[in-house]
């Protein structure tokens, strides 16, 4: 396959010039850093409140206490890595450099590497800053979680980029069209991972759906942490094999997208 | 720089065997029901600069931009320096390079930044003096730290020109470059070009409307109509078949197909 025969010989050069790219038009915009804060700290505020009024006034609650705020923390590092994907490669999109990038030496896997990142720098500018507010506002410290957090953060972030990589392959054939796609697609994700209520809420049969997404993993083991005090390993390592295997199907489907650009000319014409 | 890299940029078998910096054999270019490249055939010498001309829809962007690699024909093929589009786009990439106005460089970048990042990812040896140059060669000191948002028409122009130029390509592919320019800084950025052309041997392949532009720099003209090649000679040779003085009443006869008249009238 041609696309693949693309991806031999990686160049660290080149992917760290795709980083500075994005490092150049992160500092030269006070809106987009500001951005990357408010809504992280926005979300930790309204539902540590929320976690605080509920744990007065139920005694499940007052037990698992964290949960909720916990649970927050983990969705936005889910929401806000693909978005920090999908972000920088819309970036391209409306600078219109998109055709200067596909016509330069970097390939696909290369810019797709920065891309992922650039998600990790822009969620710990928006996640840091956000877990320290819950720590001086609710007393929740995310820290304490230790090692499992790296487990529940490693499954989220990959579950994030392979959702980056494909919504990004879409707009990248439809053009802008289709950029709707990157700000909503993880919200059909949110009911059926189970972020703030447990896999067994739902129907039966809506439960296998839920079991093949490995966000589902993390916010269980998260529940089973917080509540029970035990971390679930073989939960951890089913969403890993998953994730695995999302990775690979959504780079798939992104060389085959850009392919699909190709043929159709997608590339010169990046607009709606 | 990867073994791989070093290895493209060093000529290989495919350029010692192929002398055309590009060879278009049967390019065919079907968009549903539109044949916007319909069976062309022509290869391009290392070192000339060869004029593609043509009304709006004649199929000069599809050509060039099947030759970058940026679409991908129905059918038939394309070589570029010796190596074939798109499947072995990664030998010849670093080598080539394009100016087109269906691209922009980043806009809150300043064009310092913008240059710094495509030197890098073009490998560009020494690159704080490469730019330099490029700057004193295209005359953007005043603006290099300026944003390219911030820049006017012209400005961008040799903007987008000095990122074509980054890496010193083997082949330049230039759609329109000089649309939207004042007629000094056109002349300007001509004069600029031939320059490069003489110093590097580079080939040039240049897409325009503007047919002064095309008699004062190419040595060959591609002239397309529906799709196809309606003529390919020196422009002296073209206009002397077409009993014309200039391309643009050449231009004129082919657009308002009055070819076979002029042909005729010229025999």
């Amino acid at each position: 396959m041609t696309e693949l025969s693309l991806h031999r010989g990686i160049s660290v050069h080149r992917i760290g010039a795709m980083i500075l790219r994005y490092w150049y038009l992160l500092m030269s915009s006070w809106p987009r850093l500001l951005e990357l804060l408010y809504w992280p700290a926005l979300q930790v505020i309204t539902w540590g409140f929320l976690q605080l009024y509920i744990a007065e006034n139920a005694n499940f609650f007052a037990r698992a206490g964290g949960t909720l705020i916990g649970a927050v923390i983990l969705w936005d590092i889910l929401f806000r890595g693909q978005l920090g994907f999908s972000i920088s490669f819309l970036e391209e999109m409306w600078a219109r450099n998109i055709g200067n990038l596909m016509m330069s030496p970097v390939k696909p896997i290369e810019f797709l590497l920065s891309l992922m990142v650039m998600s990790l720098i822009r969620l710990a500018i928006g996640i840091i800053p956000m877990t320290l507010l819950a720590l001086v506002l609710f007393h929740f410290n995310v820290y304490a979680l230790g090692l499992p957090l790296i487990a529940f953060f490693c499954n989220l972030i990959f579950t994030s980029w392979s959702v980056g990589i494909f919504v990004s392959g879409l707009v990248l054939r439809n053009g802008l069209g289709a950029e709707s796609i990157v700000w909503t697609l993880m919200f059909a994700i949110l009911p059926l991972a189970c972020v703030y209520y447990p896999v067994s809420v739902l129907p039966a049969w809506l439960q296998y759906v839920a079991w093949a997404l490995p966000p589902t993993y993390a916010f269980e083991g998260m529940r089973a942490l917080l509540i029970e005090h035990a971390f679930r390993t073989d939960l951890m390592l089913e969403a890993l094999a998953i994730n695995a295997v999302l990775l690979v199907a959504s780079f798939g489907a992104f060389l085959a997208l850009l392919r699909s650009a190709r043929r159709h000319g997608s590339l010169l014409s990046s607009g709606e | 720089m990867t073994e791989n890299d070093k290895a493209s940029s060093r000529p290989t078998v495919a350029d010692r065997i192929s002398p055309a910096a590009i060879a278009v054999d049967h390019l065919v270019k079907v968009y549903k029901q539109t044949r916007a490249v319909d069976d062309i055939s022509f290869s391009l010498a290392r070192g000339s600069i060869t004029g593609l001309l043509g009304g709006n829809g004649a199929g000069k962007t599809t050509t060039i931009a099947m030759i970058m690699g940026l679409v991908l024909p129905t059918s038939g093929r394309v070589q570029v320096l010796g190596h074939r589009m798109p499947e072995d786009s990664a030998a010849v990439l670093g080598r080539m390079n394009f100016e087109s106005p269906y691209v922009d460089m980043p806009m809150r970048l300043t064009v310092r930044q913008n240059l710094t990042v495509f030197g890098k990812l073009y490998a560009v040896k020494n690159l704080a003096d490469r730019i330099a140059e490029l700057a004193e060669d295209l005359d953007l000191g005043d603006f290099i730290d300026r944003a390219n948002g911030k820049l006017s028409a012209g400005q961008k122009t040799r903007v987008a020109l000095a990122k074509a130029l980054i890496n010193q390509p083997e082949l330049l592919l230039l759609d329109e470059p000089t649309a939207s320019l004042d007629p000094d800084t056109a002349d300007w950025v001509r004069a600029h070009l031939e320059r490069y052309r003489r110093n590097k041997n580079a080939t040039i392949l240049l897409a325009s409307h503007n047919m002064l532009e095309v008699e004062r720099l190419c040595d060959r003209v591609i002239i397309m109509k529906r799709g196809r090649i309606e003529d390919d000679d020196a422009p002296e040779a073209i206009m002397a078949r077409y009993n014309r003085t200039t391309l643009e009443e050449v231009f004129l006869d082919v657009a308002r197909g009055r070819v076979n008249g002029a042909k005729e009238a010229a025999r």
